[in-house]
């Protein structure tokens, strides 16, 4: 049984560094397998997700750009806030997309405007845009009542700006009273706020991360936004019995059995080696003792965790499969 | 691809003559560290140096002294003066620097109506690139002092690197656009002019928006943009000199980047950048790379381990090899996606940190991270020129 059974929205955050999109993508895949439909969305025009499946950059357009195991289906979005303003425009005025007030518009910097102008506007467009994906039917015959995606994962922001990016009801607050704006808002928050939702955080293992993850649950907890797990990345594997760490870290490695094992492997094992060998021992012991204050530190949150690997080569398609997996086997979906 | 090596960045060089050195680089770099590991480094060398930090750890930034945000330099206690040099540090404060700038440069009770200002409220603590800008313009006011010989910069924790540069453009053209003018002309007694810009499009525009953020809204932009206009005389030309003082004699970029894919690909993008804009590169400081020693190979180690684990027994050694296995196919793959940068960019000399245990948080770390780029060298033996 998963952890977020009831969860439609999983947006996925971290700090700079730490993996977020390859965790919000592995995510998604392992939410598909077995024959659903995810849609893993982006919202910081990097091409993120285009650049992870070695695919073309994504236009404002829903693209399958996976197969999950099992089956199911990963469709990708990127989402600009400038097409998400003309969507917003069409869907309450009846602007054409692509008529000349439109195009006009865009070539006067009328929608960077806009969208600067009142920050809280570009959230807004941004998480409605998700919302509207969330809570999309799927039409057709006797599907009226099934959603258009079994869930909806967002590649979000960053820890140190994920409250304020959610919260967007007290950041247009202050612009609209009344009116269409505070009701999409409105139906935003409804939707983020809702056990629909869980944000993520991803981290390594390091001070750092591990601090502004405590950090970034605080806020969220703090604005009333479901968290959900965290995801702890590049994990490395304690090679060394804990004895053997101890003594590494003291600089106290018992180098004469080190010797006797690396002749017998058929090593010529010269002092220089040894001593080499020792001190990536140490190096390796100090680093772990490093994560396990870090895993220590993320524990007193009591929310649930998932571990992924290290990985020795860069992220491809292949190893995002390897992933989705681990997430899958930790519960995660 | 041949795997000529890069020239090696002396960092020690431009540390004794720069007057201003901006780092940047993406997120989670280490930048931070850099730029005060850097500004450590000069002052003991012998400069009257000051850092400018935008989002310091805390811990690091309680080592600095840096525990009140009160946007004024502080003296670092710790920093070795026997050269002749110090280090002040201070952390940005976007929002005060900018109120900084208006009640320098506002008539006298003009500055509060514009504090009030809802817009001016959003535009100095939200807008995408005010922070980038005001790192700016604290960076001209700290070289103005004279106070300094090197002033060190970190640069925001942006989605890329770039936007550093684009700021100063992005917040002037906001500014200075055609579209505040057109929401000011109706204040303006030569409103006329723009009658005629006013297309079908943009009644319609006008309509939505202010339907959309409200009358409201958009009035508090052209007040806070008429006042702006009389107290800067062109925020362009504001700006403009600036961003002068990037290309100015003196100003070199550091680029910070990790070995990984995203942080090389980040930083050639600047690189790139930089060249076009004929803005200084000093070099690239490669963050947390791991070394591995020795002579043994990563195959060789992972073939004996699994002897040794075949025959069993010397678990200490199997576990020592399967480590050096592993992290000297790390390292070989950092060095790929090193060589990689550097094929592409022949010309940017790189130098490398040793990738640390845990996070740097007091001068000593820093002392060794500076001594790390300088090659080992310690920055206050005797003989080195002040």
């Amino acid at each position: 049984m998963a952890d977020f059974p009831d969860v439609r929205l999983h947006v996925v955050t971290g700090k700079g560094g730490t993996g977020k999109t390859t965790v919000a993508a592995s995510l998604a895949l392992a939410l598909a397998s077995g024959g659903r439909r995810v849609l893993l969305t982006e919202v910081e025009g990097r091409q993120g997700i285009a650049q992870l499946f070695d695919t073309p950059p994504l236009p404002y357009e829903e693209r399958k750009v996976a197969v999950a195991p099992g089956g199911g289906d990963v469709y990708a979005l990127a989402i600009d806030p400038e097409d998400a303003l003309l969507d917003y425009l069409h869907m309450f005025y009846k602007l054409s997309r692509t008529g000349v007030a439109a195009r006009t518009l865009r070539r006067m910097g009328a929608i960077e405007f806009a969208t600067t102008v009142a920050p809280g506007l570009r959230d807004v467009l941004l998480t409605g845009k998700v919302k509207e994906a969330v809570v999309r039917r799927a039409g057709g015959k006797g599907k009226q009542d099934s959603y258009a995606y079994d869930a909806v994962v967002l590649d979000a922001p960053p820890t140190g700006r994920i409250a304020r990016f959610l919260n967007i009801s007290s950041e247009v607050s202050g612009l609209a009273k009344v009116g269409p704006l505070k009701s999409q808002s409105d139906g935003v928050m409804a939707v983020l706020r809702s056990p629909q939702t869980a944000v993520h955080l991803c981290t390594l293992l390091e001070e750092m991360p591990v601090q502004e993850t405590i950090d970034g649950v605080a806020e969220l907890v703090s604005v009333g936004l479901p968290v959900g797990g965290v995801v702890v990345n590049a994990v490395r594997a304690p090679l060394l019995h804990p004895a053997d760490l101890l003594a590494a870290e003291k600089g106290s490695l018992d180098l004469s059995s080190l010797t006797a094992g690396l002749e017998k492997a058929g090593l010529d094992a010269p002092d220089a080696l040894v001593t080499s060998l020792a001190a990536e021992a140490a190096d390796h012991a100090s680093r772990v003792a490093l994560e396990e204050r870090g895993r220590d530190a993320l524990g007193e949150l009591h929310r649930p965790s998932y571990e992924l690997p290290l990985l020795s080569d860069a992220v491809d398609l292949a190893s995002l499969y390897e992933l989705a997996a681990l997430l899958k086997a930790q519960g995660m979906a | 691809m041949s795997a000529r090596k890069p020239p090696l960045f002396d960092v020690d060089a431009v540390l004794d003559t720069a007057s201003i050195l901006v780092c940047t680089g993406s997120g989670g770099v280490g930048k931070t560290t850099t730029a005060a590991a850097l500004a450590l480094r000069a002052a003991e060398r012998g400069r009257r140096t000051v850092v400018l930090t935008i989002d310091p750890a805390k811990r690091l930034a309680q080592s600095m002294g840096l525990s009140e945000l009160d946007n004024t330099p502080r003296r670092v206690e710790g920093a070795d003066r026997s050269n002749g040099g110090s280090l002040d540090a201070m952390m940005l404060d976007m929002k005060r620097t900018f109120d900084e700038i208006v009640l320098t440069h506002a008539e006298p009770g003009k500055a509060e109506a514009i504090f009030a200002n809802p817009f001016y409220q959003a535009l100095s603590t939200s807008f995408a690139g005010t922070q980038e800008y005001m790192a700016m313009e604290k960076l001209g006011q700290l070289q103005a002092t004279g106070d300094y010989d090197l002033v060190v910069v970190d640069t925001p924790p942006t989605r890329s690197a770039l936007d550093f540069l684009d700021a100063p453009e992005r917040m002037t053209t906001f500014l200075d656009g055609r579209m505040i003018r057109i929401l000011l002309a109706p204040a303006k007694a030569g409103g006329k002019v723009y009658v005629r810009a006013v297309t079908a499009g943009f009644s319609v525009f006008t309509n939505v928006l202010t339907k959309i953020i409200g009358a409201g809204v958009l009035q508090d932009v052209s007040q806070f943009v008429g006042a702006l206009e009389t107290m800067f005389g062109g925020f362009r030309e504001r700006a403009q000199a600036t961003y002068d003082l990037l290309k100015a004699p003196g100003t070199s970029f550091v680029v910070v980047a990790a070995p990984e894919r995203d942080a090389l690909r980040e930083a050639a993008y600047f690189v790139e950048r930089l060249a076009e804009e004929s803005m200084p590169l000093a070099g690239l400081v490669v963050n947390r790379v791991h070394r591995s020693s020795g002579d043994l190979t990563a195959e060789r180690a992972r073939v004996a381990a699994q002897s040794l684990e075949e025959f069993g027994g010397h678990e200490l050694a199997s576990a020592v090899l399967r480590l050096h296995a592993d992290r000297t196919a790390l390292s070989a793959r950092e060095r790929r996606l090193q060589e990689r940068f550097s094929g592409a960019h022949p010309g940017v000399p790189v130098v490398e940190v040793a990738a640390l245990p845990g996070d740097v948080h007091d001068l000593e770390g820093l002392r060794a991270v500076g001594a790390d780029m300088a090659g080992g060298q310690a920055a206050t033996v005797p003989g080195v020129p002040a």
